[in-house]
Order: structure tokens, then sequence, then C-alpha cells
């Protein structure tokens, strides 16, 4: 694995199959009487949060907090950034203050990237702008897997606001990787050009799509990233790409409804459809605690240096 | 130098069975025992020592799995980070006596890592320690109370323990140790 997790093409298939697994046997220590295990005592895990996230950075915490590792949650509203500081200057300081791992949010896309320049602790990418949330894409995954069993082969549709969302970026680049077969599904406004590139497929019919489904997974539409008019109207929105009842019926039986939340009910899925027992949002939600225990663990439980393919060997061999 | 077979199929099985039969002897009986072993190998040899109590008791202790990795003195030590193991224990361990079961008894530094994840579950009321294979250089104080066999060992050779259930046979080997292996702190046991 990679020092930091930036992207989802930083990590190979193995690699996500290898954090899926530690993720499986992490999630027991959820259902312990003392749920912490003392992995990470004495490492200090920065969230670094530029954008508002109340589940995000609260899911971080407790994966840091049950692996024993010291958690400061950095928002920028009353602090330093808000009096002007740069990125640059508060990575200096959170530096300077030893922190192992930053978790970082940002507003623009590639300030992970950047981070990683002034640091010499791993960093994670906890969503920037519209790039990428590959946290969120293996939680997705685990999900997935843990529910159907495979990927190889897997019809999966992302409907809605595709170009504005890191999810459906991650996400698709993750499926791909790891065999399925992705559709992004919405009006041609919200799906970027350049989708073809990634190995997915393109359909603005989502009347079409549900009916060959294995997953069916829904994008919040982020009004609040939308600086020009994408459609006429939200209920327009609602009744020509939203999940609703008589939509849900056309979904083939065993297919799921996935959500990264949060859920604008009524807009992207009805409500009472996002209260289905298919619909996985707080399965999701569990097993994004134990991903991010999977990776924080992962990345700083190695000492950092290269791996040659032979310590790779003689590691597995040990444990 | 090559591998020298230290235990073969029938040495394991008779010392599973004589483990058994002092497990029981210890404990009066198999009432309050649980036996937990630790993955991986340790686990298979626990569900192999409670059919041995059930044949000779008429009844089985509960077996659970214990991987120790998040327990480990060297996380961050190594260029990866240990790969993780299941850990399955059912029901409640506080008021039982629990035998924690390994392949081999090394450094010690496993099984002090097993009691300290072990006390997050409960309170036993006792905890001992069941190893087929006790090959010295202890760096804890820590000892089994029951023991397959002795075998001293050079701390540069590996003892490598094979069992049906994962690797297809039976069998105890010595070896010299891999090149470029980590010193004793890395290796388990």
């Amino acid at each position: 694995m990679n020092k930091h997790l930036l992207s989802i093409n930083d990590v190979s298939a193995d690699d996500i199959v290898r954090i899926l697994d530690t993720a499986e046997s992490l999630r027991e220590v959820g259902t312990r009487v003392i749920k912490k295990v003392p992995a990470l005592r004495g490492r200090t895990v920065v969230n670094l949060f530029y954008e508002n996230s109340t589940r995000t950075r609260i899911s971080f915490e407790l994966a840091a907090k049950r692996l024993s590792a010291d958690v400061i949650n950095f928002t920028t509203s009353g602090t330093s950034v808000a009096k002007g500081e740069s990125l640059k200057d508060t990575a200096l300081t959170l530096q300077a203050m030893g922190a192992d791992a930053i978790v970082i949010r940002h507003s623009s896309s590639g300030a992970p990237y950047t981070l990683t320049k002034w640091v010499h602790g791993s960093v994670l990418n906890a969503g920037d702008g519209t790039h990428e949330h590959p946290t969120q894409a293996l939680l997705d995954l685990y999900t997935i897997r843990e529910k159907l069993g495979r990927f190889e082969g897997l019809r999966v549709a992302i409907i809605g606001d595709v170009i504005h969302s890191r999810v459906a970026r991650s996400l698709s680049f993750g499926l791909v990787k790891m065999g399925a077969e992705v559709t992004l599904v919405g009006p041609p406004t919200l799906i970027p050009p350049e989708a073809p590139q990634w190995g997915v497929g393109v359909s603005h019919d989502i009347d079409g799509a549900l009916p060959k489904l294995d997953v069916c997974y829904l994008l919040r539409v982020q009004r609040e990233r939308q600086r020009q008019q994408y459609f006429p109207s939200v209920r327009e929105y609602s009744r020509l790409f939203g999940l609703t009842r008589e939509r849900v019926g056309m979904l083939p039986e065993g297919c799921v409804i996935m959500h990264p939340g949060p859920m604008n009910r009524g807009v992207e899925i009805d409500s009472d459809v996002a209260d289905l027992p298919q619909a996985l949002m707080e399965e999701q939600v569990t097993n994004g605690i134990a991903i991010r225990m999977a990776l924080l663990y992962l990345l700083l439980g190695s000492s950092g240096e290269e791996v040659s393919p032979d310590a790779r060997t003689d590691a597995r061999a040990r444990a | 130098m090559g591998a020298g077979r230290l235990l073969d199929e029938g040495e394991i099985r008779r010392s599973v069975i004589r483990i058994a039969h002092e497990i029981l002897e210890r404990n009066r009986g198999a009432e309050s025992l649980m036996l937990v072993g630790i993955a991986a190998r340790g686990d298979d040899l626990a569900r192999r020592l409670a059919a041995e109590i059930e044949r000779i008791e008429g009844t089985s202790p509960p077996v659970g799995v214990l991987d120790i990795t998040f327990y480990r003195d060297d996380i961050g030590l190594h260029a990866e980070a240990p790969e993780v193991h299941e850990t399955r224990i059912e029901g409640d361990i506080t008021g039982r006596t629990v035998v924690l079961v390994d392949d081999v008894l090394y450094t010690g530094r496993t099984i002090r890592a097993a009691m300290d994840a072990l006390v997050d579950f409960g309170r036993p009321t006792a905890i001992q320690l069941a190893v087929l294979v006790d090959r010295g250089h202890r760096e804890l104080p820590i000892r089994a109370d029951f023991v397959g066999k002795n075998l001293p060992t050079r701390r540069d050779e590996d003892v490598r323990v094979a069992l049906r259930e994962l690797d297809g046979q039976d069998a105890v080997f010595v070896e010299p140790a891999r090149a470029g292996a980590p010193e004793t702190t890395g290796d388990r046991s």
C-alpha cells in the first residue's frame, strides 16, 4: 500500500481486497463490550476539515479512537484558518505538533495532494472538491461485497448528480477495477463529458436502466455546488430521475439501494423508499467505521519503508 | 541445511490426547472450561482438544478464536502492517477458566498480547496456556501449563508447525531462519 490514500487509483485490486478483509476483522471490535484495541496507541490522527461534514468526521474520529489513537479535530470556523492562515501554514503547524496522519476534507480538488508535500505523516483524502472521496468508495465496495458476495459482472447504476460527485468518481474507478459493469445515469447536464474514459457506460434513461441492476446507487443533488441551472426544477428532476416507489417495482429481486448520504428525501429518493429493507444506508454508515479503522491501521501500522515483494511474503508468513 | 522434521503426525496426535487429559485433570472436568485458540493454527489445535475432551468427558467446551494482531508490541516496526485474522469469542468468558492454545511458545510476546486481548472480553476466573511446542528463548516471564513437546532450538532457527486443516499435513519442522527475517520481536510466539 502507498503511504497516503488520495485517490482510489492509489490502491490496486489486491490492496482493495486486503482493506476489505481487514475491515471485516475489525468490525468485530465494534461488537465487544470494550470497543477498543490498542493497535495505534500513542499515534496522533488529525481531522482537518475545511468543509462541513458531520458523518465523515465522526466516522474517522470513532475509527481512530477504537484503535486507541489520539484524535484532534481541526475545523476551520473559529480557528486560525478563519483568521486567514494558509493551508501550508496550517499543515506545517500540525506537522510540528507531530501528527502521524492527517485526514483532510477540502473544497478544492487536489488539496490533499498538495498537503503531502509539507507533512511527513500519512494523508487520507476525506473528500476534495469534485475530485475524489476514496474512503466512501471503499465502504461502498465493502457493503456491496457483504450483501452480494462478489464484484465480477455486477451491474451497478450510479444515478444523479455525477458531475459534482467525488463519490461517483471514486466509486466508478473502484468498481471498474474490481470487474463490475458501471452505468452512470442522469440528465446530460449532470454527466461529466469525460465519463466514457472511466470505462463506464452512460445513460439518460433511468427506466431503461433499472430492470437490469444488482446495485442502484443514488447520489445527492448537490445544489450548493451547482453554480448554474443544471435542470429546470427540483420537481422535474425528481419526476425524471428520482427513485420513486413505482421505480423500485422495476428493480429486479435482490437489487440493493444505496446512497452516500445525506439524503434529500423527496428529491433523488422518495422518503418511504429510503426506509425499505433493501436500502442499505445504515449498513453503509456502520461499515464506514470499520473501513476507516482498516485504513488507519494499514497506513499507520507500517513503518513507511519501501516494501519489497520478499518482505511482503515474509510478513504474510509471519502473521 | 534443509528442514528437519521434529514431530510427525502420530506424535502430534498423542500430544493432543495427553494435553486434553491433563487439562481435565487439572480443572477436575470440563465444566466452566473454555478453549481459545490463537489464530492461525492455535484455533485448529483448540478444536482438536475440544473434540478429544468431548470423547473423554462427554461434553465439549466452547471454542473461541483470538487474533492478537492489534495487541502486538511491534506494530509500525515492519514495512507492512501485520495481517489481521478473525476473532470470534461467543458467550461470556467471565467466570470461566480459559485455556489459551497456541502452536509454538517462543518469546512469550504473543501470549502477553493474547492475555491483554482476552481481558477486554471479560474477567476469566483463570487463564491457562497449552502449546504444542515450547522452543525456549522467553523474553517475558511466561510459562505454559500444558506442553506437547519441549524442543530446544537456536534463535537462528525457525520452528514451523503444519496442521492438516491449513497445510494438508501434521508435522513440526525446524529450519534455518529465512534470510532477512527480522529479529525475534517480529516473530509470532
